[in-house]
Formats: C-alpha cells, sequence, structure tokens
C-alpha cells in the first residue's frame, strides 16, 4: 500500500465539478402556480412534449411487439427451449406473460388525473416544491440529442410521482419507470402507476434467464428508440437512513449496454437529488430498522396513510443535475471494439473493463445526487444534538449551529439556508416543524422519546430512545457527505500512533475500507479523498501539515472533536458487531439469524453499559448489515485489533 | 496524339453504356458480331507481337499516362487539366473540356445546393497558386554512382523539380492541399525512373541494393492513405520507380480466358485494349481512369462490379513481383493451389513495401451483351439497408448495387444537367410528384440505390425483375435508369468536384470501411454523428455535409462509403482540423464493428491502428516478411507497418 499518497489527476472524469465553489442553480416553486390557479385546468392543459430527434410516441402495445420479435429475445427463447425441452412457442407464451405483468401502459388520462391529485396533496402537504429551472431546460436539451436515463435519488415513495408529475409540468415527455414488484400488490393503486408509466419487475430474478431477458430488452428496446427517458433508483430501494445507498448495477448496465454496442451514439445520465425537509416515512423507518416489519404496500395502508395529510411536511428541492455522457466517461475507459467479435442480440456477462466502468460510474451518479442534495438548518442541529444526547441550552445550540454553518459552507455544502433571518428564527422555526422529535422546555432542547403507556421494560425504553435517535440520524446523516471525509481524517489523526502523515494515511484508509458499504466511496478514489480531507481541513484551519506530519491547530480543537463524535456513534456500533462475532457468534450462523442474534446482543449491551455506551444506532439494521459486511471484506483479526485501538 | 487517343476511348466507352440499352436487338447482335472480328484481327496482331513480347518494347508508348504526367494531368489537383468545374461568370456551374458526359454542360443547381449546404459562397474565392514554385523543393540528393550504373542500363529517368514533385503524393486531401497553397516540402524523390518492362525493373533493384538506394514503386498516382509519401527522415537518395511506361497487354489466352499484362497499365488502358479483342476484366474501381494494375495488386482493389467479377484477389492468376532477394512468381496457373499460405496474398496489399509488381496474369471475360442501368427509391436509409441485405442473401446481387443515402441523393441531384427539353421535365416533375405526394416519401429521408445489370439480355431482364420484386417489398419503388446511370457518373466526377470546393474555402475527402450486415446502420448513423460533434468541437463554423453510401455486398456485410466536407472559413488550420476530424471518424468506425480499410489500405495514413486491427502477433507476421524479403529496407515507403 502505498504510503505517501499520490493524487493523480489523471483519473480526470471530464463531467464531475470537484470544484468547492461549485456553482449551482437557483429554484422556482412550482406550487406557487398552482395555488393561485385551476387545477383542473393544469391536468387538462395541452400537453405536446418534444422528443428524442422528434420519433413518434410509440403505442404501449406496439412496444411490446417490437421487444417479443426481437433477436435478442429469441435467442433466449431457443436457448430455454432446449435447455428445458418446452416448445418454442410455450416459452414465447411465457415471455409473453411476463412482459405483460411488467410492460408499462402510459395513459395521458392517468398522467392528467395525477396532475390534478396531486396538485391537491402537495398544496396541503408542503410548503414549497423547488425545481432548479436551468436543470430542466438541460434536460429538454438531452432529451432531443440522445437517449437520457433519470436517476433520482430514492428517500420517499413520493419521489417518482413527483419526477412525473414535474416532467408534466415543464411539459418534458413523461418518463417510464422501473417499480417493484411489491407495489403491485395495491391492486388499484397498482394499475394507477402502471398507466402513468411504470413498469414493474421483480425483486429478485437471479437465474431466470428468460424473466432477464425480457426485461432488458424491454428496457434497451425503450431507450434505443427513444421513445421516453428511462427512470429507475440507482440505490434499489428507499434509503431507510437517508444515507445514500451503495449503488446496484443491473439496470445501469442494461442502459449503458446499448452504446457500447453501438446502437445508440451515447446515453445522457441524469442525476436528480430529490431533499425533502421532512420525510413523510420518517418514524416508519426507523422502526422498520429496529425490526419492526415494515407494513406491505396495500391501497387500504395508504389510505390510512391519510393523516399524515394534515401535516406540515416543509418543502421539497428537486435538483436535476447536469447530464453525464456515457461516452465521454467511457472515452480511454473501456475499448468498444471488444463487442465486434461477438453477436450482439446474445446475452453475455459484462466484461471486467466494463463491470468497473459502470460500478465506477454508479459511484460518481450517486456522489452527483449527493452533492445537489439540498440541506436544511436542521439538520445540522439535528448533528448537534446527537452529540448531546442529554440536551443542550438553546443558546448553545444556536451557537453551534451559526458555527457549523459556516463549516458546512467552506465544504460547499448545498445549504439552504434562509436569507436575512435572525439565527435565533432560523433555529425556532426549524424546532417547530422538527417537533415530533425535538422539544424546547426550560431553556434545553433535547430530543422527543415517545412515552408509551403503562409499565416500560427496559427494553422497551431503549427501544423507544432508540426510535427518536434514529429518525434524528436520518436527518444527520443527509450532512454526512459533506463531512465525511475530514471526518474520517481527524478520526484517523485521533488513532494514529503518531503524526506522521503515512501512519495517519493507513488509519485513514483502514476507515475508508471499513465504511465503504455504509458511505459512498468511490472505488480506488481513496488517495484523492486523503488529498481532499486534508485540504478541507487545512483550509478551514483546523490542520497544519509542516512537512510529512499532519497536526492538529490552536483553533483546530472544536472542528476535530465535532468530527470525533459524528462518527462515533458508527465506530462504536461497528465496535458491538465485532465484539457480537468474537464473544457470541456460533459456528454456522446464518445469515437470516445474525441480524436478530446481534440485536439482542446489543439490547443487553446497551442495557447494561447504558452510562458510557450510547450508540443506539448499532440497533439499526442498516449498521448491523453494513458492519457485517465490512468485517466480512476484511481479515477478521487485524480488524478486531484494530477496533479495540479506536 | 496521346491525349485524343484516350479521349477517344472514353467517349466509346461512355457511348457504347449509353446506346447499348436503348439500341433495337439487330443492331445489338450487329455491333457485338463486329466486336468480335475486331478481336479477332486483334488477336493476329497480338500473336506477331507476342514473340518480342517479353523484351523491352522501343516504339512510342501507346498508353494514355506520358512519361512527364503534368502535360496531360493537373499537377495540384485531380484528373486531366483540361477538365474541371467552374463557377462561370453567371454563376452557374459547367465542366469543362470534352471528355465525360456531363463535359461541356452546364449544371443549373449545383450553386445552389454548394451554397446551401456549406454556407459557402460563389464570391468567396480561396484560389490556389497558379504553379509549382520550384525554390520550394528541396534539391535533389543523387546516388552518383548509382546514377552512372542507371545510365548505362539506358533506362530513362529524370531529376526535374516537376517531376519529382508529382511522384511525392498522391490525393489526400492534405497533400493536395499543400500544393494548391504551396507550401514547402519536406522530402520528394531524389529521382525519377521510368522502366519499360520486367527486366529493367530487376536492373533497378539491384542497382538500388547495390548502392543502396531508396526505391518507392508508383503507379497511377491515384492513393489516398498518404503511401506515396516520402518518409521524412529518409537520408538516403529516394528513387520514384514509374511504371506508367510498362503498359502493354503481353498475350491473351482465350482457351483459359486469361491475360498477361504489364502491372503499369492503368485501368481504362487495359479495359479499351482488352475491349479490342472483344474481352474485357470487369475490374472498375473508381478510380480506373488513372490508377494501375500493379496499384490495384499492392492495394487489395475492389472494382465496382465485383459482384460478377470478383475483387482483384479474385482476378489475378499469377503475379510477377521483383523483389531485393529476387523474383517471386509461382510455377504454374493453376486456378487454385493448396500450396501452403498463398504467397499471392503477402504480395496483395503490401503496398510497395516488399518489391514491384511487374506482370499480372488475369481473368478475362467476354464483353457482356447487354448493359443496363436501375434505380430504387426507398422512404428511408433503413429500408435501402434492408432490402440490400435481402439481395446479398438470395445472392442475386446485380454486377453493382449502391445505395446513397438522402444527402448523397441530393448531391447527385444538383449535378443534373441542363434539361435540353420541356417534356423531359415534365416527365421528371410528375415522377418526383410521384414519389414525394403520391407514395408519402419525406424528400428529405428518401434515398436511393443505382443498379447495374450486366450479362445476356433475357437473364438481365429476368435478374432486373427479381430485383426490383425484393425492393418493392421494402417499399422501394423504380426510379428509371437515369438517375442509376447519374449515381455511377457521379463517382467518376467526385474527385473534381472537390477541386470546386477548394477553390471556395471547402475541403472535402472520402474514406471507406466494410461492417457486417448487422451494424450498418448503427455505423453510419454513429459515424455521422461523431464528425458532427468533432467539427463543432473543433471550431468549425459550418454545418458539416455527411454523406455514406453502401457501395458493396458480400453474403456476410457491406462496403460502407463516407463523403465528408466542410466550409473552412474562420479556420486557421483547416487541414489540421479535419485530420483530426477523420481521426476521430476512424475510431467510431473501428469501435462501432467497422473494418480499418475495405480497399484504400493503410499507407502511412492508418498505420497506427494495424496492430489493434490485426492483433501485435499478426503484424510481427507481416514484419518477418519484410525482414526477408527486404532486409535493407530497399522499399522504403515505410507504410503499412
Amino acid at each position: 500500500k502505498a504510503c505517501t499518497p499520490n493524487y493523480s489527476p489523471g483519473r480526470g472524469w471530464p463531467c464531475f465539478n470537484t470544484d468547492p465553489m461549485l456553482k449551482r442553480d437557483g429554484f422556482e416553486d412550482i406550487l406557487e402556480e398552482r395555488r393561485n390557479s385551476s387545477d383542473l385546468k393544469y391536468a387538462l392543459r395541452c400537453y405536446a412534449p418534444v422528443l428524442y430527434k422528434g420519433v413518434t410516441p410509440c403505442k404501449a402495445n406496439m412496444l411490446k411487439n417490437i421487444v417479443l420479435q426481437s433477436d435478442q429475445l429469441h435467442y433466449v427463447i431457443n436457448q430455454v427451449s432446449q435447455e428445458s425441452g418446452e416448445a418454442p412457442d410455450i416459452i414465447q407464451e411465457e415471455a409473453s406473460v411476463i412482459l405483460e405483468e411488467m410492460a408499462h401502459r402510459l395513459q395521458i388520462s392517468t398522467v392528467r388525473f395525477f396532475a390534478f391529485a396531486l396538485s391537491k396533496a402537495f398544496k396541503t402537504l408542503f410548503q414549497h416544491v423547488c425545481v432548479n429551472e436551468e436543470g430542466i431546460q438541460r434536460l429538454q436539451q438531452a432529451i432531443q440529442e440522445h437517449p437520457v436515463v433519470l436517476l433520482p435519488s430514492h428517500r420517499s415513495y413520493m419521489d417518482f410521482l413527483l419526477m412525473s408529475y414535474i416532467l408534466y409540468t415543464y411539459d418534458l415527455a413523461l418518463p417510464v419507470i422501473a417499480a417493484g414488484m411489491d407495489f403491485m400488490g395495491m391492486k388499484f393503486v397498482g394499475e394507477m402507476l402502471r398507466m402513468s408509466g411504470a413498469f414493474f419487475i421483480r425483486r429478485s430474478f437471479g437465474g431466470d434467464k428468460l424473466y432477464w431477458a425480457v426485461f432488458s430488452e424491454y428496457v434497451k428496446t425503450m431507450l434505443r428508440n427513444g421513445f421516453a427517458p428511462i427512470e429507475f433508483f440507482l440505490e434499489g430501494t428507499r434509503s431507510r437512513t437517508c444515507k445514500s445507498l451503495t449503488p446496484k448495477l443491473g439496470l445501469l448496465n442494461i442502459v449503458i449496454e446499448p452504446f457500447f454496442k453501438g446502437e445508440v451514439f451515447d446515453v445522457n445520465l441524469v442525476p436528480v437529488s430529490i431533499s425533502y425537509e421532512r420525510i413523510l416515512e420518517e418514524s416508519l423507518y426507523a422502526r422498520e430498522l429496529l425490526g419492526v416489519p415494515k407494513p406491505k404496500e396495500s391501497t387500504s395502508g395508504l389510505l390510512k396513510a391519510r393523516r399524515i395529510l394534515s401535516e406540515d411536511y416543509g418543502s421539497i428541492h428537486v435538483y436535476f443535475g447536469q447530464p453525464v455522457s456515457v461516452r465521454s466517461l467511457a472515452q480511454g475507459k473501456v475499448n468498444r471494439s471488444t463487442y465486434n467479435l461477438f453477436p450482439r442480440h446474445i446475452p453475455r456477462k459484462p466484461m471486467e473493463e466494463t463491470q468497473s466502468f459502470v460500478n465506477d460510474t454508479a459511484y460518481r451518479i450517486v456522489r452527483l445526487q449527493e452533492d445537489n442534495m439540498v440541506l436544511k438548518p436542521w439538520v445540522l442541529m439535528a448533528s448537534l444534538l446527537l452529540q448531546n444526547l442529554e440536551g443542550l441550552e438553546l443558546s448553545v445550540l444556536t451557537e453551534q449551529t451559526v458555527w457549523l454553518r459556516g463549516l458546512a459552507l467552506s465544504y460547499a455544502a448545498f445549504l439552504d439556508w434562509p436569507d436575512h433571518a435572525p439565527t435565533a428564527k432560523v433555529v425556532s422555526s426549524s424546532l417547530a416543524l422538527h417537533r415530533g422529535l425535538a422539544c424546547v422546555s426550560g431553556g434545553r432542547v433535547s430530543l422527543v422519546v415517545g412515552e408509551p403507556l403503562g409499565p416500560v421494560t427496559p427494553e422497551e425504553a431503549l427501544f423507544n430512545r432508540a426510535v427518536s435517535v434514529l429518525s434524528c440520524a436520518s436527518y444527520r446523516n443527509q450532512v454526512l457527505h459533506v463531512f465525511l471525509r475530514p471526518a474520517m481524517l481527524a478520526v484517523a489523526m485521533h488513532t494514529a500512533a503518531s503524526s506522521k502523515k503515512n501512519e495517519v494515511y493507513n488509519c485513514f484508509s483502514f476507515l475508508w475500507d471499513m465504511f465503504s458499504n455504509d458511505f459512498i466511496l468511490c472505488p480506488g478514489d481513496i488517495v484523492q479523498d486523503f488529498e481532499e480531507a486534508c485540504y478541507l481541513l487545512v483550509k478551514t484551519g483546523a490542520v497544519q501539515m509542516p512537512q510529512q506530519d499532519i497536526v492538529m491547530t490552536d483553533i483546530g480543537q472544536p472542528t476535530l472533536s465535532f468530527f470525533n463524535g459524528l462518527l462515533e456513534p458508527f465506530l462504536q456500533g461497528y465496535q458491538v458487531v465485532c465484539r457480537y462475532l468474537c464473544e457470541e457468534a456460533s459456528e454456522g450462523l446464518t445469515e437470516k439469524q445474525y441480524i436478530p442474534a446481534v440485536r439482542s446482543f446489543a439490547y443487553s449491551v446497551l442495557c447494561v453499559f447504558t452510562g458510557n455506551l450510547r450508540c443506539y444506532e448499532v440497533l439499526s439494521s442498516d449498521m448491523q448489515k453494513n458492519a457485517l459486511a465490512a468485517l466480512l471484506r476484511g481479515k477478521l483479526p487485524t480488524q478486531k485489533a484494530l477496533l479495540a485501538r479506536l | 496524339m496521346l491525349t485524343s487517343d484516350s479521349c477517344l476511348s472514353l467517349h466509346k466507352h461512355g457511348s457504347s453504356m449509353a446506346s447499348d440499352s436503348n439500341s433495337s436487338e439487330s443492331q445489338r447482335i450487329a455491333q457485338q458480331r463486329l466486336r468480335i472480328i475486331a478481336g479477332h484481327l486483334q488477336k493476329h496482331k497480338d500473336d506477331d507481337s507476342g514473340t518480342i513480347a517479353t523484351e523491352c518494347k522501343a516504339e512510342a508508348n501507346k498508353g494514355t499516362v506520358p512519361r512527364k504526367r503534368q502535360e496531360i494531368m493537373k499537377w495540384n489537383g485531380w484528373g486531366y487539366s483540361d477538365s474541371k468545374f467552374l463557377f462561370n461568370k453567371k454563376g452557374q456551374a459547367e465542366f469543362t473540356g470534352k471528355r465525360y458526359r456531363l463535359s461541356g454542360m452546364v449544371l443549373p443547381s449545383l450553386q445552389d445546393w454548394f451554397e446551401n449546404t456549406f454556407g459557402a459562397s460563389v464570391n468567396h474565392k480561396s484560389p490556389a497558386t497558379p504553379a509549382l514554385n520550384a525554390s520550394a523543393v528541396p534539391p535533389a540528393s543523387l546516388n552518383e554512382a548509382f546514377v552512372e550504373d542507371l545510365k548505362a542500363t539506358g533506362i530513362p529517368f529524370s531529376h526535374e523539380a516537376e517531376d519529382r514533385v508529382f511522384r511525392a503524393h498522391g490525393h489526400c486531401l492534405h497533400e493536395i492541399f499543400a500544393l494548391r497553397e504551396g507550401k514547402k516540402f519536406e522530402r520528394v524523390p531524389d529521382m525519377v525512373v521510368w522502366p519499360n518492362c520486367h527486366n529493367d525493373v530487376v536492373k533497378i533493384v539491384e542497382l538500388a541494393c547495390k548502392h543502396n538506394v531508396c526505391l518507392i514503386p508508383y503507379g497511377g498516382g491515384t492513393s489516398v492513405t498518404s503511401a506515396l509519401e516520402c518518409p521524412p527522415e529518409e537520408t538516403r537518395c529516394i528513387v520514384s520507380l514509374d511504371t506508367s511506361q510498362m503498359n502493354r497487354i503481353l498475350w491473351i489466352d482465350e482457351k483459359n480466358l486469361v491475360a498477361h499484362v504489364e502491372a503499369g497499365i492503368i485501368g481504362q488502358d487495359l479495359e479499351r485494349l482488352l475491349n479490342e479483342s472483344g474481352y474485357c476484366t470487369g475490374h472498375e474501381p473508381d478510380s480506373m481512369e488513372f490508377s494501375s494494375l500493379g496499384g490495384w495488386v499492392a492495394t487489395r482493389a475492389s472494382g465496382m462490379k465485383k459482384n460478377v467479377y470478383g475483387n482483384i484477389e479474385d482476378l489475378v492468376i499469377h503475379i510477377k513481383v521483383v523483389t531485393p532477394r529476387g523474383v517471386i512468381e509461382k510455377s504454374c496457373q493453376g486456378p487454385r493451389m493448396s500450396t501452403g499460405p498463398d504467397i499471392h496474398h503477402f504480395i496483395l496489399g503490401s503496398e510497395g513495401t516488399l518489391g514491384v509488381v511487374t506482370e499480372v496474369t488475369m481473368k478475362i471475360r467476354p464483353i457482356p451483351e447487354y448493359q443496363k442501368y436501375g434505380s430504387v427509391v426507398f422512404p428511408n436509409f433503413e429500408a435501402g439497408v434492408a432490402c440490400l441485405r435481402e439481395v446479398a442473401k438470395q445472392r442475386c446481387a446485380p454486377a453493382s448495387i449502391r445505395l446513397m443515402d438522402n444527402e448523397q441523393f441530393q448531391f447527385g441531384h444538383a449535378l443534373k444537367p441542363q434539361v435540353s427539353s420541356i417534356f423531359t421535365n415534365f416527365v421528371e416533375g410528375l415522377k418526383k410528384f410521384y414519389i414525394t405526394k403520391f407514395k408519402g416519401f419525406d424528400p428529405h429521408q428518401l434515398v436511393v440505390a443505382t443498379l447495374l445489370f450486366e450479362g445476356d439480355r433475357e437473364r438481365v431482364l429476368q435478374h432486373e425483375k427479381q430485383v426490383y420484386d425484393i425492393a418493392a417489398t421494402f417499399g422501394g419503388l423504380a426510379a428509371g435508369e437515369d438517375n442509376g446511370q447519374r449515381g455511377y457518373i457521379l463517382t467518376f466526377v467526385i474527385a473534381y468536384l472537390r477541386d470546386l470546393g477548394m477553390d471556395y474555402y471547402v475541403v472535402a475527402e472520402s474514406f471507406e470501411t466494410s461492417v457486417p450486415w448487422d451494424r450498418v446502420l448503427d455505423l453510419c448513423r454513429n459515424v455521422k454523428e461523431r464528425i458532427n460533434r468533432e467539427c463543432k468541437e473543433r471550431g468549425v463554423q459550418f454545418q458539416p455535409l455527411t454523406s455514406c453510401r453502401v457501395t458493396q455486398t458480400y453474403d456476410a456485410g457491406a462496403c460502407v462509403y463516407f463523403y465528408f466536407a466542410f466550409n473552412y472559413r474562420g479556420l486557421a488550420d483547416p487541414v489540421h482540423t479535419y485530420e483530426r476530424v477523420e481521426h476521430a471518424a476512424r475510431e467510431e468506425i473501428l469501435a462501432n464493428g467497422g473494418s480499418l480499410s475495405h480497399h484504400h489500405g493503410v499507407g502511412k495514413l492508418r498505420k497506427e491502428w494495424m496492430k489493434e486491427s490485426i492483433s501485435s502477433l499478426g503484424v510481427g507476421m507481416l514484419q518477418s516478411v519484410k525482414d526477408y524479403v527486404d532486409p535493407d529496407n530497399i522499399f522504403g515507403n515505410r507504410n503499412l507497418l
């Protein structure tokens, strides 16, 4: 491993702006017009979006026919028929059934219905729905030039309705959206979604060749012919923690392949960042992470959720990022001519070069999503509150929030801090919006813990406490991507045996590797991330780097200790998991048993050490899974030794 | 005398093509009989001269090309000095001279097309330097000992600047542009020799080896791969070995239908002379007016009518090559051999790096009884390609079948001469109305396939019907013989048109590739898009013209030919910009499954991609042949490897 990190700018990703003074567009509130004019008129207005190179929109049935008659599908049908001994017609019929179950049936009337209903709902739920119009203009341009893939972040069920709503509002081509099959459970709603452009895919179909062939050909046909932008969630599922999830590559592979095969000149990937000031599913997520089963998607469940309509969820910011050209990204990274010697209609596992390109691309896109997430003052306050679980003087909180705001801004956070409002006002209105999470009493701010009626077992108390901590953490998590690299450096400095740069780097790289399931760390970027962390800490005066050393400055203490505190829950959580595996875990533990077992171990640890161990977050199944993955990746003994040191 | 001779032949050639199709049956039979009689008479003459065939001729040369090429050809452009396009005082385009069917005609729509397509104007001229500036030519650095020995052989040679410069280039854009601008040459041949026969070549190569002189074979000079460019780093005396005077048909063997020909003969002379005996080779590359038999062998040339006659590698039976190690040839003329790898395939495509091709025995065929042009209009390029693919699948391709894209279709229309009678105009108008209005074809989408059928009359008509029936299933509509013929004329005058463009700030070039059927459409679209994008990124102010056509069909794929042109006003270094765009276009071709070249060759222009194309082991194999045959790099043009 390189001791002296060597930042190589040669990895240049032309489309990614890592300039800390990143210029971002302004926003426009699309609800404003909805509040001032008729929703019905809006839902019925003329809708005539421009399409890719002026293609005429394709009827859903025609699309199905193209897919069923494609060489690609025929090849797999024959293959499956030979393997299974079934006649090709029967397999063909199966394929047709799969496609029927999958395909969207976009209908403008349904879209208009949603346009009307969502206008009403959004106006009740949200103060503002803000969109960067420049991003919309760029998107409009991109749609005409090359096939477009929309890649929004995924925090809420609301995401894809919101996306379609916005595109309809701006008279842009409506996307077709890859949705999980679980929606299909909601009979009526599932069909409604289908008619508004969703197509449904099974959550897992690993070995099913035919399913994969139908699915990938369906997506590619839509992409190649440019009938509609394709939309899917790189993260694969809603992030329950509000941290970005490490990307899933299946669909990205599918949409990029037509470029490698020369079937399209280019593909534009458009990262979209959807930031919610308050997430509708906030406490639901915390409970889910703590092991309360996720409510099954059902229409009646949706109706029950109506009570959320009476609450204020603040505002939503939707940022359409710069379209990323796959062609420019792949320049010099993937040799397309390696596709020349194999018939293009025969499915083939992507080559290593391609796989790592797609993986890299996925990470870059998720980072772009992160970069353009709009942060509210509350996420800073939540970060501070979580480091002071016993509560905090309001004045201290205010003061520290102002300090943290400065730090965040100098790290290029996309912070939506109200102009010209006194700080106290900003803090109090944030507290008011999130009154379910934090309250002020006697000048002290502390987390709200749900008090169930009747006698409470220690476990129940712990559970309630954990719900409020995890809910609060989902806000802190939103700012993590801004502070992550310097924070890891701060921890590395804290734990390294000396201040020698290479020792600190070794610690940093240990942390980097360990946390690569929890945070978005682009594969291979370790040196670059270290350099960036150094640069940022030096820039804000917390650290200086004489010769081969990295040392804290006189004024560095608050910053470094804040960063240490920021990552502490993660470090403690990993330690607990590590202890569990070393002390308790029996041989032959299955993955299914692991989560409940580690959870009850964590409960017992927390009950005993309520004093100094406050890592409620280790109760989160998300952290448990990530920690396990990290430990499985590394060599356990070394990790244990190092964890003990932390 | 030479000039009028060739002029006559071309006219004859042209008119025979034109009249055959509409002559009555009896006339046609009479012509055929006359031709055969003429053939018999000719043969007697050949038999007489057969005894002296192996000796070098002393009598005056009968070929089209004189030693002083500049006497009849442009020194800084394409073709004959007397033939060129110009915009006359009225702003109308005309084609000067008397050699071609378009010669002396006014082309009323060309100016509009030219100005609209390129954003150019007939008022913005970029004239060429009028004459060669001899002081811009590096002085000849002669190997005196070689010159002395050469003199003793009596083989003619020259070291005049004009002769040397003429052989320092082919017809790449950058070469012609440099000539027009009067740019200084870095390296040109130091002298030119004109061997008259195989034995002369043997002597020259022996002397070159003895005195360590670099030889660069020169045939028709139509290379578009920088193959004729002298390597600037070459310090030895460079001798251009001009084969143009080795241009006799040595014998014709009617029993086996082969002819033994000196390799310096150019395409038009070969066809003309064979026609006199009632035969043809059927090998008609677009450059056949000027390119030579030896050049075809050295570059693996392909002819328009390869569907009937085959490409050059299918046509040659025997090749004689003079190399520094001696003469390579086979011992018999068996039509196929299993004697290890075919040594002809070391020669075919060797691009002058191994030796000089001096004599070739190639297949000949009786002149076809009947020829007919045709054309089919398709609603779009996709339909056209699908049709060509089907024709290839059914293996019923006519002698030639080419699909021009919409840009080229419009270009072809811009070359329509002034119509002589109101009636033809009216008919044309009706046709256009029928195609665009009645059939609902979009004039900005429709494409045209041009066809050429050959054979006996009945078969041709039958064949024609078969092809038109296939076309109809892809929405193709027969569009007449004229449109077809115009398509083929375009290929002969396109190079002249480039000179016109360069007079008005427009640079243009063509390049080609071969590609599997399933990738034809994707490759065409992506290459065009890449060119457009690269032009934009490199500051080209005007929309470039990018156009392609499918020119050959094979069982497993097609040959695609691209034209690319842009208005370079506002660019500091248009040639550099052009070269970067062409480079990018070639990369795009390779990334889309196209080959490095279908028939132009590699030269020095595309050397950088050889390893990628044939693997480094493949390059090593070629290199080891080179090392064995020519260890001192006497044939030092540095092409290919």
